[in-house]
Protein backbone atom coordinates (compact mmCIF):
# COMPACT_ATOMS: atom_id res chain seq x y z
CA UNK A 1 0.00 0.00 0.00
CA UNK A 2 2.78 2.36 0.89
CA UNK A 3 4.54 1.74 -2.39
CA UNK A 4 1.34 2.36 -4.29
CA UNK A 5 0.59 5.58 -2.54
CA UNK A 6 4.17 6.67 -2.93
CA UNK A 7 4.10 6.04 -6.66
CA UNK A 8 0.72 7.74 -6.88
CA UNK A 9 2.28 10.72 -5.26
CA UNK A 10 5.15 10.64 -7.74
CA UNK A 11 2.65 10.42 -10.58
CA UNK A 12 0.71 13.38 -9.25
CA UNK A 13 3.83 15.40 -9.28
CA UNK A 14 5.26 14.35 -12.62
CA UNK A 15 2.10 14.04 -14.71
CA UNK A 16 -0.02 16.77 -13.22
CA UNK A 17 2.20 19.82 -12.90
CA UNK A 18 -0.63 21.85 -11.43
CA UNK A 19 -0.44 24.99 -9.37
CA UNK A 20 -0.05 24.45 -5.63
CA UNK A 21 -3.25 24.36 -3.58
CA UNK A 22 -1.40 26.03 -0.72
CA UNK A 23 1.51 28.36 -1.32
CA UNK A 24 3.30 30.02 1.58
CA UNK A 25 6.24 32.37 1.17
CA UNK A 26 8.11 34.00 4.04
CA UNK A 27 5.12 33.81 6.36
CA UNK A 28 5.16 35.22 9.87
CA UNK A 29 2.08 34.74 12.03
CA UNK A 30 1.04 34.57 15.66
CA UNK A 31 -1.08 36.13 18.34
CA UNK A 32 -1.05 39.82 19.20
CA UNK A 33 2.44 41.08 18.43
CA UNK A 34 4.09 37.78 19.27
CA UNK A 35 5.01 35.66 16.25
CA UNK A 36 4.64 31.90 16.69
CA UNK A 37 5.61 31.13 13.11
CA UNK A 38 8.71 32.66 11.58
CA UNK A 39 9.63 32.75 7.92
CA UNK A 40 7.60 29.74 6.80
CA UNK A 41 7.92 28.45 3.23
CA UNK A 42 5.60 25.67 2.14
CA UNK A 43 3.81 24.34 -0.92
CA UNK A 44 1.10 21.71 -1.05
CA UNK A 45 -0.25 20.08 -4.22
CA UNK A 46 -3.43 18.27 -5.11
CA UNK A 47 -3.40 14.63 -3.97
CA UNK A 48 -0.82 15.28 -1.27
CA UNK A 49 -1.14 13.66 2.13
CA UNK A 50 1.15 15.65 4.38
CA UNK A 51 1.82 15.04 8.06
CA UNK A 52 3.31 17.87 10.08
CA UNK A 53 5.15 17.02 13.25
CA UNK A 54 6.70 19.21 15.87
CA UNK A 55 6.66 19.78 19.60
CA UNK A 56 3.62 21.11 21.44
CA UNK A 57 3.60 24.87 21.30
CA UNK A 58 5.77 24.81 18.18
CA UNK A 59 3.10 26.40 15.99
CA UNK A 60 1.58 23.42 14.15
CA UNK A 61 -1.94 24.39 15.11
CA UNK A 62 -1.20 28.04 14.41
CA UNK A 63 -0.06 27.14 10.90
CA UNK A 64 -3.33 25.29 10.29
CA UNK A 65 -5.30 28.23 11.64
CA UNK A 66 -3.50 30.70 9.39
CA UNK A 67 -4.35 28.54 6.39
CA UNK A 68 -7.99 28.48 7.55
CA UNK A 69 -7.99 32.26 7.94
CA UNK A 70 -8.55 32.02 11.71
CA UNK A 71 -5.22 33.62 12.60
CA UNK A 72 -4.05 36.67 10.62
CA UNK A 73 -0.87 36.83 8.56
CA UNK A 74 1.68 39.26 10.02
CA UNK A 75 4.16 39.24 7.19
CA UNK A 76 4.75 37.23 4.01
CA UNK A 77 2.36 35.63 1.55
CA UNK A 78 -0.22 32.88 1.92
CA UNK A 79 -2.40 31.73 -0.97
CA UNK A 80 -4.94 28.92 -0.98
CA UNK A 81 -5.88 28.05 -4.58
CA UNK A 82 -4.35 31.41 -5.43
CA UNK A 83 -6.73 33.30 -3.15
CA UNK A 84 -6.73 34.60 0.40
CA UNK A 85 -7.69 32.03 3.07
CA UNK A 86 -11.00 33.78 3.80
CA UNK A 87 -11.97 33.57 0.12
CA UNK A 88 -10.89 29.97 -0.30
CA UNK A 89 -11.81 28.34 2.98
CA UNK A 90 -15.23 27.10 1.92
CA UNK A 91 -13.30 24.39 0.06
CA UNK A 92 -11.41 23.38 3.21
CA UNK A 93 -12.74 20.62 5.45
CA UNK A 94 -11.60 21.48 8.97
CA UNK A 95 -11.39 18.78 11.63
CA UNK A 96 -10.42 20.53 14.87
CA UNK A 97 -8.98 18.93 17.93
CA UNK A 98 -11.71 17.67 20.26
CA UNK A 99 -11.98 20.18 23.04
CA UNK A 100 -13.20 19.62 26.54
CA UNK A 101 -16.27 21.78 26.06
CA UNK A 102 -17.56 19.65 23.17
CA UNK A 103 -17.91 16.73 25.50
CA UNK A 104 -20.92 18.00 27.36
CA UNK A 105 -22.63 19.98 24.63
CA UNK A 106 -26.19 18.65 24.22
CA UNK A 107 -26.36 17.67 20.56
CA UNK A 108 -26.95 14.64 18.37
CA UNK A 109 -24.42 13.24 15.91
CA UNK A 110 -26.74 14.13 13.03
CA UNK A 111 -26.96 17.76 14.13
CA UNK A 112 -23.17 17.99 14.41
CA UNK A 113 -22.65 16.72 10.87
CA UNK A 114 -25.48 18.91 9.60
CA UNK A 115 -23.37 21.94 10.55
CA UNK A 116 -21.24 21.05 7.56
CA UNK A 117 -24.21 21.95 5.35
CA UNK A 118 -25.00 25.29 6.97
CA UNK A 119 -24.98 27.78 4.11
CA UNK A 120 -22.62 30.73 4.56
CA UNK A 121 -23.71 34.28 5.21
CA UNK A 122 -26.45 35.64 7.42
CA UNK A 123 -29.57 33.69 6.63
CA UNK A 124 -32.68 32.32 8.26
CA UNK A 125 -32.95 28.70 9.32
CA UNK A 126 -34.49 26.81 6.47
CA UNK A 127 -35.48 23.25 5.77
CA UNK A 128 -32.77 20.80 4.88
CA UNK A 129 -32.59 20.31 1.11
CA UNK A 130 -32.54 16.76 -0.22
CA UNK A 131 -29.07 17.41 -1.64
CA UNK A 132 -27.80 18.37 1.78
CA UNK A 133 -29.51 15.41 3.37
CA UNK A 134 -27.74 13.08 0.94
CA UNK A 135 -24.41 14.79 1.58
CA UNK A 136 -24.84 14.30 5.33
CA UNK A 137 -25.74 10.63 4.92
CA UNK A 138 -22.81 10.07 2.58
CA UNK A 139 -20.39 11.78 4.95
CA UNK A 140 -21.68 9.74 7.90
CA UNK A 141 -21.30 6.51 6.02
CA UNK A 142 -17.85 7.39 4.62
CA UNK A 143 -16.65 8.10 8.14
CA UNK A 144 -18.29 4.87 9.32
CA UNK A 145 -20.67 6.50 11.80
CA UNK A 146 -24.02 6.31 10.00
CA UNK A 147 -25.30 3.92 12.69
CA UNK A 148 -24.52 6.54 15.34
CA UNK A 149 -26.51 9.33 13.66
CA UNK A 150 -29.21 9.48 16.34
CA UNK A 151 -26.85 9.07 19.28
CA UNK A 152 -25.88 11.93 21.52
CA UNK A 153 -22.45 13.29 20.59
CA UNK A 154 -21.29 13.49 24.20
CA UNK A 155 -21.92 9.80 24.85
CA UNK A 156 -19.47 8.65 22.19
CA UNK A 157 -15.92 7.42 22.66
CA UNK A 158 -12.99 9.60 21.61
CA UNK A 159 -12.50 7.65 18.38
CA UNK A 160 -16.19 7.87 17.45
CA UNK A 161 -16.29 11.55 18.22
CA UNK A 162 -13.27 12.14 16.00
CA UNK A 163 -15.00 10.28 13.15
CA UNK A 164 -18.11 12.42 13.58
CA UNK A 165 -15.98 15.56 13.25
CA UNK A 166 -14.42 14.08 10.11
CA UNK A 167 -17.94 13.39 8.80
CA UNK A 168 -18.88 17.02 9.49
CA UNK A 169 -15.88 18.17 7.46
CA UNK A 170 -16.74 15.72 4.67
CA UNK A 171 -20.32 16.99 4.57
CA UNK A 172 -18.93 20.30 3.32
CA UNK A 173 -17.64 18.38 0.25
CA UNK A 174 -14.11 19.73 0.65
CA UNK A 175 -11.13 19.50 -1.70
CA UNK A 176 -8.63 19.57 1.15
CA UNK A 177 -9.08 18.00 4.56
CA UNK A 178 -7.18 19.66 7.41
CA UNK A 179 -6.93 17.76 10.69
CA UNK A 180 -5.52 18.98 13.99
CA UNK A 181 -4.20 16.18 16.21
CA UNK A 182 -6.84 13.68 15.04
CA UNK A 183 -5.59 10.94 17.37
CA UNK A 184 -5.02 13.01 20.50
CA UNK A 185 -7.95 11.53 22.44
CA UNK A 186 -8.24 8.21 20.62
CA UNK A 187 -7.09 4.76 21.76
CA UNK A 188 -4.46 2.92 19.70
CA UNK A 189 -6.88 0.52 17.98
CA UNK A 190 -9.14 3.34 16.85
CA UNK A 191 -6.06 5.28 15.78
CA UNK A 192 -5.15 2.54 13.30
CA UNK A 193 -8.69 2.55 11.90
CA UNK A 194 -8.68 6.31 11.67
CA UNK A 195 -5.55 6.25 9.51
CA UNK A 196 -7.13 3.58 7.29
CA UNK A 197 -10.06 5.92 6.76
CA UNK A 198 -7.74 8.83 5.93
CA UNK A 199 -5.82 6.71 3.39
CA UNK A 200 -9.14 5.87 1.69
CA UNK A 201 -10.22 9.50 1.67
CA UNK A 202 -6.87 10.52 0.21
CA UNK A 203 -7.82 8.77 -3.03
CA UNK A 204 -10.22 11.66 -3.70
CA UNK A 205 -8.98 14.57 -1.66
CA UNK A 206 -5.80 16.11 -0.34
CA UNK A 207 -5.00 15.83 3.34
CA UNK A 208 -2.93 17.98 5.68
CA UNK A 209 -2.65 16.73 9.21
CA UNK A 210 -0.82 17.81 12.31
CA UNK A 211 0.37 15.66 15.15
CA UNK A 212 2.97 15.65 17.88
CA UNK A 213 3.21 11.88 17.41
CA UNK A 214 6.04 11.30 14.95
CA UNK A 215 5.73 7.51 15.02
CA UNK A 216 2.01 7.35 14.28
CA UNK A 217 2.26 9.92 11.53
CA UNK A 218 5.35 8.57 9.79
CA UNK A 219 3.76 5.19 9.03
CA UNK A 220 0.69 6.64 7.34
CA UNK A 221 1.24 9.88 5.49
CA UNK A 222 2.88 10.35 2.09
CA UNK A 223 5.19 13.18 3.04
CA UNK A 224 6.37 14.65 6.32
CA UNK A 225 7.19 18.14 7.41
CA UNK A 226 8.23 19.64 10.69
CA UNK A 227 7.13 22.85 12.37
CA UNK A 228 8.79 24.47 15.35
CA UNK A 229 8.54 28.22 14.79
CA UNK A 230 10.33 27.59 11.49
CA UNK A 231 9.40 24.85 9.06
CA UNK A 232 11.27 22.08 7.27
CA UNK A 233 9.48 20.43 4.37
CA UNK A 234 11.06 18.82 1.31
CA UNK A 235 8.03 17.07 -0.16
CA UNK A 236 9.40 13.66 0.75
CA UNK A 237 8.70 10.89 3.18
CA UNK A 238 11.85 11.28 5.12
CA UNK A 239 12.47 12.43 8.61
CA UNK A 240 15.68 14.33 8.17
CA UNK A 241 18.19 15.24 10.84
CA UNK A 242 17.22 18.81 10.11
CA UNK A 243 13.65 18.10 11.24
CA UNK A 244 14.71 16.26 14.34
CA UNK A 245 17.08 19.03 15.28
CA UNK A 246 14.28 21.50 14.82
CA UNK A 247 11.80 19.39 16.75
CA UNK A 248 13.54 17.69 19.55
CA UNK A 249 16.44 18.29 21.81
CA UNK A 250 17.40 14.65 22.09
CA UNK A 251 19.93 12.49 20.22
CA UNK A 252 18.65 10.62 17.19
CA UNK A 253 19.77 7.33 18.70
CA UNK A 254 17.24 7.60 21.48
CA UNK A 255 14.43 7.85 18.98
CA UNK A 256 15.61 4.79 17.04
CA UNK A 257 15.75 2.43 19.98
CA UNK A 258 13.04 0.06 21.10
CA UNK A 259 10.60 0.49 18.26
CA UNK A 260 8.54 -2.30 16.69
CA UNK A 261 9.43 -0.93 13.25
CA UNK A 262 12.67 0.86 12.78
CA UNK A 263 11.80 4.27 11.50
CA UNK A 264 15.21 5.78 11.40
CA UNK A 265 18.41 4.54 9.85
CA UNK A 266 21.37 4.34 12.13
CA UNK A 267 23.72 7.21 12.04
CA UNK A 268 26.98 6.05 10.34
CA UNK A 269 28.67 8.99 8.72
CA UNK A 270 28.54 12.68 9.07
CA UNK A 271 28.05 13.13 5.34
CA UNK A 272 24.65 11.43 5.17
CA UNK A 273 23.32 13.60 7.93
CA UNK A 274 20.61 15.06 5.78
CA UNK A 275 19.01 11.77 4.87
CA UNK A 276 20.05 9.66 7.79
CA UNK A 277 16.57 8.58 8.60
CA UNK A 278 14.27 7.03 6.14
CA UNK A 279 11.13 5.15 6.83
CA UNK A 280 10.95 1.52 5.72
CA UNK A 281 7.89 -0.44 6.56
CA UNK A 282 8.33 -3.86 8.21
CA UNK A 283 12.01 -3.95 7.53
CA UNK A 284 14.27 -4.51 10.48
CA UNK A 285 17.77 -3.59 9.62
CA UNK B 1 -52.97 32.95 57.34
CA UNK B 2 -53.50 30.23 54.76
CA UNK B 3 -55.57 31.15 51.73
CA UNK B 4 -56.59 29.04 48.73
CA UNK B 5 -54.88 29.45 45.38
CA UNK B 6 -58.11 30.88 43.98
CA UNK B 7 -58.15 33.61 46.63
CA UNK B 8 -54.49 34.46 46.14
CA UNK B 9 -54.86 34.96 42.41
CA UNK B 10 -58.10 36.90 42.63
CA UNK B 11 -56.07 40.05 43.25
CA UNK B 12 -55.18 41.95 40.08
CA UNK B 13 -51.57 42.47 41.18
CA UNK B 14 -51.24 38.71 41.65
CA UNK B 15 -52.64 38.07 38.16
CA UNK B 16 -50.14 40.53 36.73
CA UNK B 17 -47.38 38.91 38.73
CA UNK B 18 -48.35 35.49 37.41
CA UNK B 19 -48.47 36.73 33.83
CA UNK B 20 -45.10 38.45 34.29
CA UNK B 21 -43.68 35.18 35.61
CA UNK B 22 -44.88 33.29 32.54
CA UNK B 23 -43.58 35.88 30.03
CA UNK B 24 -40.22 36.30 31.72
CA UNK B 25 -39.85 32.52 31.97
CA UNK B 26 -40.30 32.23 28.20
CA UNK B 27 -37.56 34.77 27.48
CA UNK B 28 -35.25 33.46 30.22
CA UNK B 29 -35.71 29.79 29.37
CA UNK B 30 -34.85 30.28 25.70
CA UNK B 31 -32.02 32.82 26.05
CA UNK B 32 -30.79 31.18 29.24
CA UNK B 33 -30.23 27.95 27.34
CA UNK B 34 -27.98 29.81 24.88
CA UNK B 35 -26.19 31.48 27.80
CA UNK B 36 -25.54 28.12 29.45
CA UNK B 37 -24.34 26.24 26.35
CA UNK B 38 -22.14 29.16 25.29
CA UNK B 39 -20.69 29.44 28.81
CA UNK B 40 -21.34 33.16 28.98
CA UNK B 41 -22.96 33.15 32.41
CA UNK B 42 -20.25 35.57 33.56
CA UNK B 43 -20.94 38.07 30.78
CA UNK B 44 -24.68 37.87 31.43
CA UNK B 45 -24.09 38.57 35.11
CA UNK B 46 -21.97 41.53 34.10
CA UNK B 47 -24.69 42.90 31.80
CA UNK B 48 -27.27 42.60 34.57
CA UNK B 49 -25.20 44.37 37.22
CA UNK B 50 -23.93 47.07 34.88
CA UNK B 51 -27.56 47.93 34.07
CA UNK B 52 -27.82 49.43 37.57
CA UNK B 53 -25.74 52.34 36.31
CA UNK B 54 -28.61 53.15 33.94
CA UNK B 55 -31.15 52.97 36.75
CA UNK B 56 -29.09 55.49 38.75
CA UNK B 57 -28.51 57.96 35.93
CA UNK B 58 -32.14 57.81 34.78
CA UNK B 59 -33.50 58.47 38.25
CA UNK B 60 -31.08 61.36 38.79
CA UNK B 61 -32.13 63.04 35.54
CA UNK B 62 -35.78 62.14 36.03
CA UNK B 63 -36.25 59.55 33.26
CA UNK B 64 -37.92 56.17 33.58
CA UNK B 65 -35.32 53.92 35.30
CA UNK B 66 -36.37 51.01 33.07
CA UNK B 67 -35.24 52.98 30.00
CA UNK B 68 -31.98 53.79 31.76
CA UNK B 69 -31.46 50.13 32.60
CA UNK B 70 -32.25 49.18 29.00
CA UNK B 71 -29.74 51.66 27.56
CA UNK B 72 -26.99 50.60 29.97
CA UNK B 73 -27.73 46.94 29.47
CA UNK B 74 -27.52 47.20 25.67
CA UNK B 75 -24.33 49.30 25.77
CA UNK B 76 -22.67 46.90 28.22
CA UNK B 77 -23.79 43.89 26.09
CA UNK B 78 -22.02 45.46 23.16
CA UNK B 79 -18.90 46.45 25.12
CA UNK B 80 -18.58 43.10 26.91
CA UNK B 81 -19.35 41.17 23.73
CA UNK B 82 -16.64 42.96 21.77
CA UNK B 83 -14.20 42.53 24.66
CA UNK B 84 -14.94 38.81 24.75
CA UNK B 85 -14.49 38.50 20.98
CA UNK B 86 -11.22 40.41 21.10
CA UNK B 87 -9.56 39.10 24.25
CA UNK B 88 -11.15 35.60 24.39
CA UNK B 89 -9.96 33.84 27.56
CA UNK B 90 -8.37 36.97 28.94
CA UNK B 91 -11.62 38.96 28.83
CA UNK B 92 -12.69 37.80 32.30
CA UNK B 93 -11.10 40.58 34.32
CA UNK B 94 -12.10 43.34 31.91
CA UNK B 95 -15.72 42.18 32.05
CA UNK B 96 -15.54 42.03 35.84
CA UNK B 97 -14.32 45.64 35.92
CA UNK B 98 -17.13 46.84 33.60
CA UNK B 99 -19.59 45.01 35.84
CA UNK B 100 -18.30 46.94 38.89
CA UNK B 101 -18.16 50.29 37.05
CA UNK B 102 -21.86 49.98 36.14
CA UNK B 103 -22.84 49.25 39.72
CA UNK B 104 -20.66 52.06 41.11
CA UNK B 105 -22.20 54.60 38.72
CA UNK B 106 -25.63 53.43 39.82
CA UNK B 107 -24.83 53.77 43.52
CA UNK B 108 -23.38 57.28 43.13
CA UNK B 109 -26.25 58.68 41.04
CA UNK B 110 -28.86 57.14 43.29
CA UNK B 111 -27.24 58.68 46.37
CA UNK B 112 -27.27 62.05 44.53
CA UNK B 113 -30.95 61.68 43.62
CA UNK B 114 -33.03 63.81 45.97
CA UNK B 115 -36.22 62.61 47.63
CA UNK B 116 -37.72 59.25 48.39
CA UNK B 117 -35.56 56.47 46.98
CA UNK B 118 -36.99 53.28 48.43
CA UNK B 119 -38.55 52.20 45.12
CA UNK B 120 -35.10 52.21 43.54
CA UNK B 121 -34.32 49.17 45.67
CA UNK B 122 -36.94 47.30 43.65
CA UNK B 123 -34.61 47.38 40.65
CA UNK B 124 -31.99 45.54 42.64
CA UNK B 125 -34.27 43.05 44.34
CA UNK B 126 -37.33 42.90 42.11
CA UNK B 127 -40.95 43.78 42.72
CA UNK B 128 -43.05 41.28 40.86
CA UNK B 129 -46.12 42.40 42.85
CA UNK B 130 -45.75 45.93 41.48
CA UNK B 131 -45.59 44.91 37.80
CA UNK B 132 -47.59 47.37 35.68
CA UNK B 133 -49.48 46.96 32.42
CA UNK B 134 -46.61 48.75 30.62
CA UNK B 135 -44.14 46.27 32.10
CA UNK B 136 -46.31 43.43 30.82
CA UNK B 137 -46.19 44.84 27.28
CA UNK B 138 -42.41 45.09 27.49
CA UNK B 139 -42.34 41.46 28.53
CA UNK B 140 -44.63 40.38 25.70
CA UNK B 141 -42.43 42.16 23.16
CA UNK B 142 -39.27 40.65 24.61
CA UNK B 143 -40.68 37.11 24.68
CA UNK B 144 -41.76 37.44 21.03
CA UNK B 145 -38.37 38.91 20.08
CA UNK B 146 -36.49 36.09 21.77
CA UNK B 147 -38.63 33.39 20.16
CA UNK B 148 -38.29 34.95 16.70
CA UNK B 149 -34.52 35.30 17.08
CA UNK B 150 -34.06 31.65 18.02
CA UNK B 151 -36.52 30.24 15.50
CA UNK B 152 -35.05 32.26 12.63
CA UNK B 153 -31.38 31.61 13.41
CA UNK B 154 -31.53 28.30 15.28
CA UNK B 155 -29.12 26.37 13.06
CA UNK B 156 -26.53 29.13 12.96
CA UNK B 157 -26.80 29.71 16.72
CA UNK B 158 -26.26 26.00 17.27
CA UNK B 159 -23.23 26.00 14.95
CA UNK B 160 -21.52 29.00 16.57
CA UNK B 161 -22.28 27.73 20.08
CA UNK B 162 -20.87 24.28 19.39
CA UNK B 163 -17.74 25.22 17.46
CA UNK B 164 -17.06 28.85 16.73
CA UNK B 165 -13.97 28.18 14.61
CA UNK B 166 -15.66 25.67 12.34
CA UNK B 167 -18.52 28.15 11.92
CA UNK B 168 -15.99 30.83 10.98
CA UNK B 169 -14.36 28.57 8.39
CA UNK B 170 -17.85 27.99 6.96
CA UNK B 171 -18.15 31.78 6.66
CA UNK B 172 -21.06 32.07 9.08
CA UNK B 173 -21.53 35.54 10.63
CA UNK B 174 -20.13 34.42 13.98
CA UNK B 175 -19.36 37.85 15.44
CA UNK B 176 -22.65 39.46 14.40
CA UNK B 177 -24.72 36.61 15.80
CA UNK B 178 -22.77 36.53 19.05
CA UNK B 179 -23.28 40.26 19.64
CA UNK B 180 -26.95 39.97 18.67
CA UNK B 181 -27.32 37.12 21.16
CA UNK B 182 -25.84 39.31 23.91
CA UNK B 183 -28.07 42.28 23.00
CA UNK B 184 -31.12 40.05 23.32
CA UNK B 185 -29.73 38.74 26.60
CA UNK B 186 -29.47 42.39 27.70
CA UNK B 187 -33.12 42.98 26.77
CA UNK B 188 -34.16 39.86 28.67
CA UNK B 189 -32.19 40.99 31.72
CA UNK B 190 -34.13 44.27 31.83
CA UNK B 191 -37.57 42.64 31.78
CA UNK B 192 -36.49 39.94 34.24
CA UNK B 193 -35.27 42.75 36.50
CA UNK B 194 -38.91 43.57 37.32
CA UNK B 195 -39.44 40.04 38.63
CA UNK B 196 -36.34 39.16 40.63
CA UNK B 197 -34.14 42.27 40.47
CA UNK B 198 -30.79 42.83 38.78
CA UNK B 199 -28.81 40.95 41.41
CA UNK B 200 -30.79 37.74 40.99
CA UNK B 201 -31.50 37.92 37.24
CA UNK B 202 -28.60 35.67 36.45
CA UNK B 203 -30.19 32.88 38.51
CA UNK B 204 -33.52 33.11 36.70
CA UNK B 205 -31.67 33.12 33.39
CA UNK B 206 -29.47 30.11 34.04
CA UNK B 207 -31.02 27.80 36.65
CA UNK B 208 -33.98 26.47 34.60
CA UNK B 209 -31.71 25.93 31.57
CA UNK B 210 -29.05 24.28 33.70
CA UNK B 211 -31.57 21.87 35.23
CA UNK B 212 -33.02 21.02 31.81
CA UNK B 213 -29.60 20.42 30.28
CA UNK B 214 -28.86 17.79 32.93
CA UNK B 215 -31.58 15.54 31.56
CA UNK B 216 -32.08 16.40 27.89
CA UNK B 217 -29.71 16.21 24.95
CA UNK B 218 -31.29 18.48 22.35
CA UNK B 219 -31.05 22.26 22.59
CA UNK B 220 -34.65 22.81 21.44
CA UNK B 221 -35.97 20.38 24.06
CA UNK B 222 -33.82 22.02 26.74
CA UNK B 223 -35.28 25.42 25.80
CA UNK B 224 -38.86 24.14 26.08
CA UNK B 225 -38.24 22.34 29.37
CA UNK B 226 -36.44 25.41 30.76
CA UNK B 227 -39.45 27.58 29.89
CA UNK B 228 -41.80 25.10 31.60
CA UNK B 229 -39.59 24.87 34.68
CA UNK B 230 -39.33 28.66 34.85
CA UNK B 231 -43.11 29.02 34.79
CA UNK B 232 -43.55 26.42 37.55
CA UNK B 233 -40.81 27.92 39.70
CA UNK B 234 -42.29 31.41 39.33
CA UNK B 235 -45.78 30.16 40.15
CA UNK B 236 -44.87 28.18 43.23
CA UNK B 237 -42.32 30.75 44.36
CA UNK B 238 -44.96 33.46 44.14
CA UNK B 239 -47.47 31.35 46.04
CA UNK B 240 -44.94 30.49 48.72
CA UNK B 241 -43.83 34.09 49.16
CA UNK B 242 -47.45 35.18 49.51
CA UNK B 243 -48.14 32.54 52.17
CA UNK B 244 -44.92 33.25 54.07
CA UNK B 245 -45.09 37.00 53.47
CA UNK B 246 -41.53 37.10 52.13
CA UNK B 247 -39.85 38.91 49.21
CA UNK B 248 -41.12 37.17 46.04
CA UNK B 249 -37.95 37.41 43.93
CA UNK B 250 -35.76 35.90 46.61
CA UNK B 251 -38.21 33.08 47.33
CA UNK B 252 -38.43 32.21 43.60
CA UNK B 253 -34.65 32.04 43.35
CA UNK B 254 -34.24 29.97 46.52
CA UNK B 255 -36.88 27.55 45.28
CA UNK B 256 -35.10 27.35 41.90
CA UNK B 257 -31.77 26.73 43.59
CA UNK B 258 -33.30 23.99 45.77
CA UNK B 259 -34.67 22.26 42.66
CA UNK B 260 -31.28 22.71 40.97
CA UNK B 261 -29.39 21.03 43.81
CA UNK B 262 -32.03 18.30 44.00
CA UNK B 263 -31.74 17.68 40.26
CA UNK B 264 -27.96 17.63 40.53
CA UNK B 265 -28.05 14.95 43.25
CA UNK B 266 -30.63 12.98 41.26
CA UNK B 267 -28.45 13.20 38.16
CA UNK B 268 -25.38 12.04 40.08
CA UNK B 269 -27.18 9.04 41.57
CA UNK B 270 -28.64 8.17 38.16
CA UNK B 271 -25.23 8.12 36.50
CA UNK B 272 -23.84 6.10 39.41
CA UNK B 273 -26.66 3.58 39.02
CA UNK B 274 -25.69 3.20 35.35
CA UNK B 275 -22.14 2.25 36.30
Amino acid sequence: MTLETLSMNAKNKSLVPSDPIISIKGLWAGYDAHPVLEDIHFEMFQGDYIGLIGPNGGGKTTLIKVILGLVPVMRGELKVWGKSPAEARDRLGYVPQISRSDKDFPISVWDVVRMGRQAPGFRLSSRLSSKSKQAIEKALSQAGVLNLAKRSFNQLSGGQRQRVLIARALATEPDLLILDEPTASVDSQSTAKLYELLAELNQHLSILLVSHDLMAISTHVKTIGCVNSRMVYHNQKMVTKEMLDLSYDCPVDLLAHGLPHRVLHEHHHEDNANSLSQYEEGKND
Amino acid sequence: MISTIGQVFSYEFMQNALLAGVLVSIACGVIGTLVVINRIVGISGGIAHAAYGGVGIASYFGFDPVLGALAFSLVSSLAMGLTHRKLKDRSDTMIGVMWAVGMAIGIIFISLTPGYRANLMSYLFGSILAVSKTDIWWMVATAIGVILFVVLFYRMLLAISFDEEFATVRNLPVGTLFILMLLITGLTVVVAMRVVGLILVIALLTIPAAIASMFFKDVRVIMLVAVGLGILLNFFGLLLSFQLNLQAGAVIILLAAAVYFGAFILKMSLSKAKL
